[in-house]
């Protein structure tokens, strides 16, 4: 499209997501998926069958669906923090930064005025901009937190007194939200919340790929951030 | 020797046989081994019956109510007077001044040794505005909870109202109706709740019985409640579970998913968030229980079951945004509000970047 206009330049790359967290991502992308979809339907189920009841096993099978994502999500969680740990320096942004340093805040004005409009160009970072580290902690991070929280309580509700997840989460999650219907419906407005973080998420990589001077989904395929022109990158 | 629990129900014309039939249901209700009935058995022969007062805060006396129904053995001559129940203002004989004078005897007399029944809860309200709400024999409720409470060896709150606050605590509250272990100055004996509304009465009777034969509390959940009958939920051990596991629901009150008994949870049963012993001992000796008679379960032991919207909608009423609507309501409003932000941000992106375009990349 833009190969008219386009002069010769080379692309400088960098190598920002490495394998595990690559595959964290998109493993994790299917799990939330998964998890969205069965949840709905265990909060609204399909229409009733007809027949035998020794003839089904519907809400049986999404309600096991729902269950193993969230152990892959759980589990998924944990392995990427690992990675926080012992991965790269990129590894660790959405869980740990500094939000004492001013340059983070400047950074986070600056791309907010890049998607208000008010500048012409974002500044360029090998790893996340500070707004997508402060989305992706905030939003996300603590939101599957909390959805694993209240998520392994509503199952040790089922599994019963004596199992894991009624003593680690249940015995003391249920009491603090009241009963367990809070917990539900907390469980269930989080959930929107997520889907409403994928949605803005989403959209951002990709007309980031297409407006920002870096590349975004390509970059959580191949793990190399590649950038459009050789000018200097910010990082903060 | 004081009276005995044997003593009376053998003087109210009980046979041996039928007291025996009480000790093993009983404990078969407390999900012991068939040994201890024997050992229930022999502490209503031997132990003094222990005194008891009932006192009513705002309440509707459906706790009363249930506990004289309780099935065995004969339960309104009975279970009234195995314990010795010394006043309780609904069923007992005398009135008046007299009437009163006993809870003050009992409190002198039995310091620290009766348990203290609470049914209905004080409204603390009156003590901020002045107002009256629970007035009984001229005095705040509260005072007579507070003085009876302090005194007692332990406090068994009946039902909802006690352990939760019930309709009388509903929003908005106006009596400030406060359940009994939230009220300040009542002191530090144990709290033991029995929710419901009302609790089942072999629930009740079994309770008491514990407390009798092993002279403590029954172990207890986080929240205060009996293990023994609020461990489980309705849902987990409810007869309609496997039309809930193979997705056969009733959709309307007349289907044929009604009448053939299908789970009735999109007709709003909260038997899944429900911690109670229903779908187990049932009501009226066992005859049946609300899902059972094709009724939801409208969760009435759970904490503020009034305020949380319909009792046939599956998904909880949220009023904090000044409108009614349930999670779903919420999070698809707010998702169109972020799509739709999200289109018109990309439909200027795309215009910015047509106007940029010449600029941008020579
Ligand atoms: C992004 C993550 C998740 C989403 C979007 C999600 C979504 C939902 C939704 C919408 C419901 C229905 C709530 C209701 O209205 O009653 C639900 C129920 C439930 N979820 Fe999740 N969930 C997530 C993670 C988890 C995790 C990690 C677990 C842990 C095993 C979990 C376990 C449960 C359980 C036990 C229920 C109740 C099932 C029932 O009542 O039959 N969820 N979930
Ligand atoms: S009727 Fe209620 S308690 Fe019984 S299986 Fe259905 S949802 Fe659960
Ligand atoms: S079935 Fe539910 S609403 Fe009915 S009495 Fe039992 S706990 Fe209360």
């Amino acid at each position: 499209m833009t190969t008219l206009s386009t002069k010769a330049h080379s692309e400088p790359a960098v190598y920002v997501y490495e394998a595990p967290v690559r595959l964290w991502h998109w493993i994790n992308a299917a799990a939330i998926t998964v998890l969205a979809i069965t949840g709905y339907f265990i909060g609204s189920p399909l229409p009733s069958l007809s027949g035998e009841a020794s003839d089904y096993y519907l809400m049986g099978y999404i309600r096991f669906a729902h269950f193993a994502a969230g152990y892959v999500l759980a589990f998924g969680l944990l392995g990427r923090a690992y990675w926080a740990i012992v991965g790269n320096s990129h590894a660790r942004e959405i869980f740990l930064h500094n939000i004492l340093k001013p340059s983070y805040w400047g950074g986070l004005w600056h791309e907010l005025k890049w998607y208000l409009f008010l500048t012409k160009e974002p500044r360029k970072y090998s790893g996340h901009n500070p707004l997508a580290i402060f989305m992706m902690h905030w939003m996300y991070v603590w939101g599957t937190v909390f959805m694993i929280f209240t998520g392994f309580a509503m199952y040790g509700e089922g599994t019963g007194e004596g199992s894991w997840a009624h003593s680690l989460f249940t015995v003391w999650l249920i009491p603090l939200f009241g009963q367990s219907q809070d917990v539900h419906t907390w469980h269930h407005l989080v959930m929107w919340w997520i889907i409403i973080f994928v949605i803005i998420h989403v959209y951002v990589a990709i007309r980031e790929d297409i407006m920002s001077r870096q590349s975004i989904v390509s970059s959580m395929i191949s793990g190399w951030r590649t950038f459009k022109d050789e000018g200097k990158i910010d990082n903060d | 020797m004081p009276e005995t629990f044997y003593d009376v129900m053998r003087r109210q014309g009980i046979t041996r046989r039928s007291f025996l039939k009480f000790c093993s249901l009983t404990a078969a209700a407390m999900g012991l081994s068939p040994i201890y009935a024997g050992k229930i058995a022999h502490a209503m022969e031997n132990k003094p019956r222990i005194p008891v007062l009932w006192l009513h805060g705002l309440e509707c006396t459906c706790c009363s109510e249930s506990f004289i129904r309780s099935a065995h053995p004969l339960a309104k001559d009975v279970i009234l007077s195995m314990i010795s129940l010394d006043y309780d203002d609904t069923i007992m004989a005398a009135a008046g001044h007299e009437a009163e004078a006993i809870v003050d005897e009992t409190i002198a007399k039995h310091k620290g040794k009766f348990i203290l029944a609470c049914e209905g809860n004080p409204g603390l309200e009156e003590e901020n505005t002045g107002g009256m709400s629970c007035i009984i024999a001229g005095k705040p409720y509260t005072e007579q909870l507070r003085h009876a409470a302090n005194n007692a060896m332990a406090i068994i709150s009946w039902g909802s109202c006690a352990s939760w606050g019930c309709v009388q605590a509903a929003a908005p509250n106006p009596t400030g109706a406060t359940p009994i272990h939230k009220v300040p100055g009542i002191g530090n004996a144990p709290i033991i709740k029995v929710p419901g509304c009302p609790p089942i009465a072999e629930v009740m009777t079994a309770v008491i019985t514990y407390m009798l034969t092993f002279e403590r509390l029954p172990e207890m959940d986080r929240q205060g409640r009996p293990k023994m009958f609020y461990s489980q939920r309705i849902h987990d051990k409810c007869y309609r579970r496997p039309h809930f596991d193979a997705g056969q629901f009733v959709e309307k009150w007349d289907d044929e998913a009604a009448r053939k008994g299908y789970c009735l949870y999109k007709m709003g049963c909260k038997g899944p968030t429900t911690y109670n012993a229903c779908s187990t001992i049932r009501w009226n000796g066992g005859l049946s229980f609300p899902i059972q008679a094709g009724h939801p379960c409208i969760g009435c032991s759970e904490d503020g079951f009034w305020d949380k919207g319909s009792f046939y909608d599956r998904l909880t009423t949220i009023n904090d945004f000044g409108i009614e609507a349930n999670a779903d309501e919420v999070g698809m409003g707010a998702a169109a509000v972020v799509g739709g932000a999200v289109a018109a941000h990309a439909a200027i992106s795309a215009l910015k970047r047509t106007q940029n375009k010449g600029d941008h990349e020579s």
